[in-house]
């Protein structure tokens, strides 16, 4: 069994005085995809924040409680924010590709943690956009504003950027659900290549879609996680009633 | 009802354009337009009359043009800070106080200006120039003097502008530079600023056009003397030539000025031309 990329230890996390997640306990495996399942409200995607410090923009958010990468504590104070960020990439569920070109979208990462030189940015350019399965349909238009690509087109785009600092980590916070079915299928095949390589979170509102693409799922229910498993297990074996309840459609 | 209440304002845009034009025509004919706009000697009403507004429209573009490098960052500045940084309570102070300053009366920038930039000035310009024998002291009313003065005027509709133009940034934007490990100063000027442009731009031309229309305030500071812009000493603008002579010309003089309202007319057009085609960009952007 691959060892834990990610785990926690009673990770607590209060929004002023609401009390959004409860002692979160969990081990990610390195290079599998992990599924965050729930209905909206359950703490999810305040978790998936937890793991990059972006809940640390919010204003009011207090954590307590531990987060280990690779055994590293990251609210720990040897911990760079921009160190942690490079090695945990984020994807967003609004395609929101920067407004300036193909290129300038994917080398802006790498030029923010320090690459000037032209070749290695260009090198850096191709592999994330074929990593990202869309550089076929962009390696002509590189200089073009990437603000006239297509809804998918963008989410993979941003995909690419993400991919483009070498993360060892990608969150991805409902990366699909703005995403029509086509568009969609294609983001997850991309989530099926990239899991050898980078070990992948997501939050999906989608039962299906956690169910084709994880290896691992969690089932949060008003900020707790009621049970976490591998995914075959989960959803043909729920332990808990409520998880049961919640794959079935009874609510959510 | 309603129509023709509407139609006021575009009654009185056609008929100003209409006026200005049967007025300030008449004189490019009959001093030659090349005279007039190229010509630097402004003599109305020497026994041998000369018109040439050249000094007074190159203090016009300078002055704006350096009322707009000064004012627009700093006003950039503050909405930066505004929409991004400030917290709430400083915000609370800033805002109203940025609105206020929209508010005063030219007349009011002008005397302070007056009152309080001009002798500081005289004292610079008696420093600079103590050893000078060319130099005709200005007491302090000069080119920068109004400068100064025009760049704080144009800070209201600066910070409000661009404010407006960077909180529509969307978050998510933001996040996503965060989310690549990019500090908080570099996702400002690296992508907040950037995709806010066409809005910022938009402040920036508006700061243009008050800046180049403002007459009152810089006709009390700026010494008001037909002159190459340079920053000791004393200018006339296309708005202060107007505002000082119209009282007692006559004649040809009085057609003149009015030509150099065509003229400040035509900047102003300039200026919305450009903006106009800012926020057609912005829409097919």
């Amino acid at each position: 069994m691959p060892q834990s990329k990610i785990s926690t230890e009673k990770l607590n996390l209060y929004y002023g005085a609401k009390h959004a997640l409860k002692d979160i306990t969990i081990r990610i495996r390195s290079n599998m995809v992990t599924a965050l399942i729930g209905p909206s409200g359950c703490g999810k995607s305040t978790f998936l924040k937890s793991l990059n410090r972006m809940n640390e923009l919010t204003d009011g958010a207090r954590t307590e409680g531990k987060v280990y990468l690779d055994g590293e504590d990251i609210y720990g104070s040897g911990m760079d924010v921009t160190r942690l960020r490079k090695r945990v990439g984020m994807v967003f569920q609004q395609p929101n590709p920067f407004p300036m070109t193909i290129y300038d979208n994917i080398a802006y990462g790498p030029k923010v943690h320090g690459v000037r030189n032209k070749e290695k940015l260009d090198g850096i350019v191709e592999r994330s956009l074929r990593q990202a399965a869309i550089w076929e349909e962009v390696e002509n238009q590189l200089n073009r504003t990437a603000m006239g690509l297509s809804g998918g087109q963008k989410q993979r785009l941003c995909i690419a950027r993400a991919l483009a600092v070498e993360p060892e980590v990608l969150l991805m916070d409902e990366p699909t659900s703005a995403l029509d079915p086509v568009s969609t299928l294609k983001v997850e095949e991309l989530i099926g290549q990239l899991k050898g390589k980078y070990t992948i979170v997501i939050v999906t509102h989608n039962m299906q879609q956690a169910a084709r693409v994880s290896d691992d799922t969690a089932f949060f229910l008003m900020g707790e996680m009621v049970e976490f498993d591998t995914t075959a297990r989960l959803f043909v074996h729920p332990a808990d009633r409520r998880t049961q309840e919640y794959i079935t459609g009874k609510f959510g | 009802m309603f129509s023709l209440c509407a139609f006021t304002a575009v009654a009185a845009v056609f008929s100003i354009t209409l006026y200005m034009i049967a007025n300030g025509v008449p004189a490019i004919w009959q001093v030659g337009w090349k005279e007039i706009l190229f010509s630097s000697v402004w003599q109305p009403v020497a026994r041998d009359a000369s018109f040439g507004i050249l000094y007074v429209i190159l203090t016009s573009v300078v002055g704006t043009f350096l009322a707009v490098l000064l004012g627009v960052p700093i006003g950039l500045f503050t909405a930066v800070f505004l929409a991004e940084a400030a917290p709430a309570w400083l915000a609370a102070v800033i805002r109203p106080a940025v609105e206020l300053l929209a508010g005063i009366p030219s007349v009011i920038y002008g005397v302070l200006g007056m009152m309080i930039l001009n002798p500081w000035m005289y004292c610079l310009e008696q420093m600079l120039f103590a050893d000078s024998l060319t130099h005709q002291f200005t007491g302090g009313a000069n080119l920068l003097s109004a400068v100064i003065v025009l760049a704080v005027m144009i800070l209201p509709t600066v910070i409000s502008i661009s404010e407006a133009a960077l909180r529509a940034v969307p978050p998510e934007l933001k996040a996503s530079s965060l989310a690549l490990g990019a500090s908080s100063v570099e996702t400002i000027f690296r992508v907040t600023i950037p995709a806010a442009r066409s809005g910022i731009l938009t402040a920036v031309v508006l700061g243009v056009g008050r800046a180049v229309g403002e007459a009152m305030a810089i006709s009390l500071v700026s010494g008001n003397s037909v002159n190459l812009p340079l920053p000791f000493c004393s200018v006339r603008f296309l708005t202060t030539a107007i505002v000082s002579e119209m009282g007692y010309a006559g004649g040809l003089h009085r057609q003149v000025l009015f030509t150099i309202g065509l003229v400040l007319f035509v900047f102003i057009m300039v200026i919305n031309g450009i903006l106009s085609g800012i926020l057609k960009g912005e829409r097919q952007g």
